[in-house]
């Protein structure tokens, strides 16, 4: 036998590819069906968002934060608003904060359904999706009844939240939450006892805390490693700190890891919003949904046909919209992918000098190169499932 | 929160000297800015030492400020678990000068790094991979430059007579409409000839 010329393989994964949750485009070297080395090349759904919010005014800004991760767009336009309530320094009325709180949570239900179901679906089964996908759909009609838009909802405003909410929808959302946690209870049974998903996920993708921090890496996967770090808990922010909940943390770091805390997640989240519930109906959670100073928020259309001061507000914020002190901060939130943070330069106009969005997702791609070496060519697509990667969030 | 922030920025300062240029608390949040060439020594020291332990990568990002000499900002933010402290670090550059890379300490910086360079132009030396991310294969310019128009200079179409993407300069059927809605009572301070005679 004479000496073969071995090399290496390079094939492309995507960019239009099921598994890959979007477009992306994976350059990968293998050895036989050995994977040596992953070249990611993201981008292809880059929007320059970063760019278009120097150009709009402050609430004008606030939908594009929407489109960023489309899978629960709620909690990025929360990290907006709490960057610019914080410049402001305004302060947030409990009813309002009781509100996001419930649709931060909506919005968690929303993210976990999908990723935890179509991880299944990426490591081959097909029943799970639908499941999920049933669940999300009640869940964007609860964002549909509230702010008039299934995904792309706009919905919380610096201040605030743009409308009350109705009490006909404070009941359904109670009715949700007992059928959907016996719909856990069977997709537990379905995906999480599954013996292909254990076979597909066990450890696969393993990582330790220390390469979380090197990596930058936050959400499920720093708790993946057993540390309950959790922004929600560990720099509260709106009224989590009254909240009950705990935090699943993890042993293993692996992909299985993941999907059970993010299952679990959703366990704690139904039990918040039941909490959120009960105070947005006890008497000390009545009041107004958005902010009283009347620079910042707009009037309601009663008080626009009786005040001519509410009707100058009116207009001002709605042509030249408010002025924002110069300054700079960062505020993050625990998005249900990890810490969305948003760092805003104000010069003291009505437009944002420089938003940067530190998206969790970006992060979590960069890791897809040291996670998934000497894995199975296979492996790739259970591996980035288990990131819960959404393009909209990593490209912006 | 303040008290313990302030105490904090002046064991840095006092612990790095030279390296750190200015500091601040604006809004409960530390901002340390430092020299350029020393951002490695900065950071290396804000993640081992006892007292900052800022082990955790959180961001890389560019600004732009056309009107200074040094028109970059590179703003670092790092966090703190074990203390719950989340830091920021700016060093400032231009267009030529490279500001040394983090890729050695935080793996994590490297893609982040190349988003810098892809959208402002930034250098980084020792990076080792400094190309493109978020733009097009082949894009030209830094977008996130104030002097770069929002609109672009080049649009894409399929060709069907060539049967590929073409590029072509950007038409617009409407101009961008960007209203300058700043309130001239609030925007400009006047002062009325003679009255600085007054202050005076």
């Amino acid at each position: 036998m004479g000496e073969h010329n071995i090399r290496n393989f390079t094939i492309n994964f995507g960019p239009q590819h099921p598994a890959a949750h979007g477009v992306l485009r994976l350059v990968l070297e293998l050895d036989g069906e050995v994977v040596e080395r992953v070249d990611p090349h993201i981008g292809l759904l880059h929007r320059g968002t970063e760019k278009l919010i120097e150009y709009k005014t402050y609430v004008q800004a606030n939908p594009y934060f929407d489109r960023l991760d489309y899978v629960a767009p709620m909690s990025q336009e929360h990290a907006y608003c709490l960057a610019i309530e914080k410049l402001l320094g305004i302060q947030v009325p409990r009813r309002a904060q009781l509100i996001r709180v419930l649709f931060l949570e909506i919005s968690r239900l929303l993210s976990h359904l999908l990723n935890v179901t179509t991880q299944a679906m990426d490591v081959g089964a097909l029943t799970p999706p639908l499941w999920g996908f049933e669940e999300r759909e009640k869940l964007m009609i609860f964002y549909e009844r509230v702010s008039g838009s299934r995904m792309h909802a706009n919905y919380f405003r610096p201040g605030g939240v743009s409308m009350d909410i109705q009490p006909e929808l404070i009941d359904d959302i109670e009715a949700f939450c007992d059928p959907f946690l016996q719909v856990l209870d069977d997709l537990d049974t379905l995906v999480i006892g599954n013996r292909i998903f254990k076979q597909r996920n066990v450890d696969i993708g393993t990582i330790t805390l220390d390469d979380c921090f090197r990596w930058g890496f936050s959400g499920p996967l720093v708790r993946s490693c057993g540390v309950a770090w959790d922004l929600r808990k560990s720099q509260p922010y709106e009224c989590y700190e009254e909240m009950e909940f705990d935090i699943p943390v993890g042993r293993n770091g692996d992909n299985y890891d993941r999907q059970v805390i993010r299952m679990e997640e959703m366990r704690q989240s139904v039990r918040i919003m039941r909490q959120c519930i009960a105070k947005l109906r006890a008497p000390d959670g009545q009041g107004p949904v958005t902010t009283l100073d009347g620079k910042v928020a707009p009037p309601s259309r009663k008080d626009m046909k009786r005040s001519m001061e509410a009707l100058i507000h009116h207009f001002k914020l709605f042509t030249e919209g408010f002025h924002v002190p110069a300054g700079e901060v960062y505020a993050a939130v625990e998005a249900p992918k990890g810490e969305f943070g948003v760092y805003l330069v104000s010069d003291g106009t009505n437009k944002a000098y420089r938003c940067r969005i530190r998206a969790p997702g970006f992060a979590h791609m960069q890791g897809m190169d040291f996670m998934c070496r000497g894995h199975m060519l296979a492996d790739v697509a259970g591996v980035l499932g288990s990131l819960d990667i959404v393009f909209g969030e990593v490209d912006r | 929160m303040s008290a313990e922030l302030q105490a904090l920025s002046d064991h840095i300062a006092s612990s790095l000297g030279e390296a750190v240029v200015d500091r601040a608390i604006a809004f409960d949040e530390l901002t340390i800015v430092a020299r350029r060439e020393e951002i490695v020594q900065v950071v290396t020291f804000l993640r081992d030492d006892p007292q900052c332990r800022f082990v955790c990568f959180i961001d890389i990002c560019g600004a732009d400020y056309p009107a200074r000499e040094e028109r970059f900002d590179v703003v670092y933010h790092f966090l703190a678990p074990h203390h719950n402290r989340r830091i920021r670090v700016k060093v400032m550059t231009d267009e030529a000068t490279p500001v040394p890379s983090l890729v050695g300490l935080f793996p994590a910086a490297n893609w982040y790094e190349r988003e810098a360079y892809d959208l402002y132009g930034i250098l980084f030396s020792g990076h080792p991979d400094l190309r493109r991310i978020l733009t097009d294969y082949g894009f030209e310019g830094h977008p996130l430059r104030k002097d770069f128009p929002m609109t672009g200079y080049v649009e894409v179409r399929y060709d069907d007579g060539q049967g590929r993407v073409v590029y072509e300069p950007v038409k617009l059927s409407q101009e961008f409409r960007n209203f300058d809605f700043l309130s001239p009572w609030e925007g400009t301070d006047y002062v009325l000839p003679g009255d600085e005679k007054a202050k005076a």
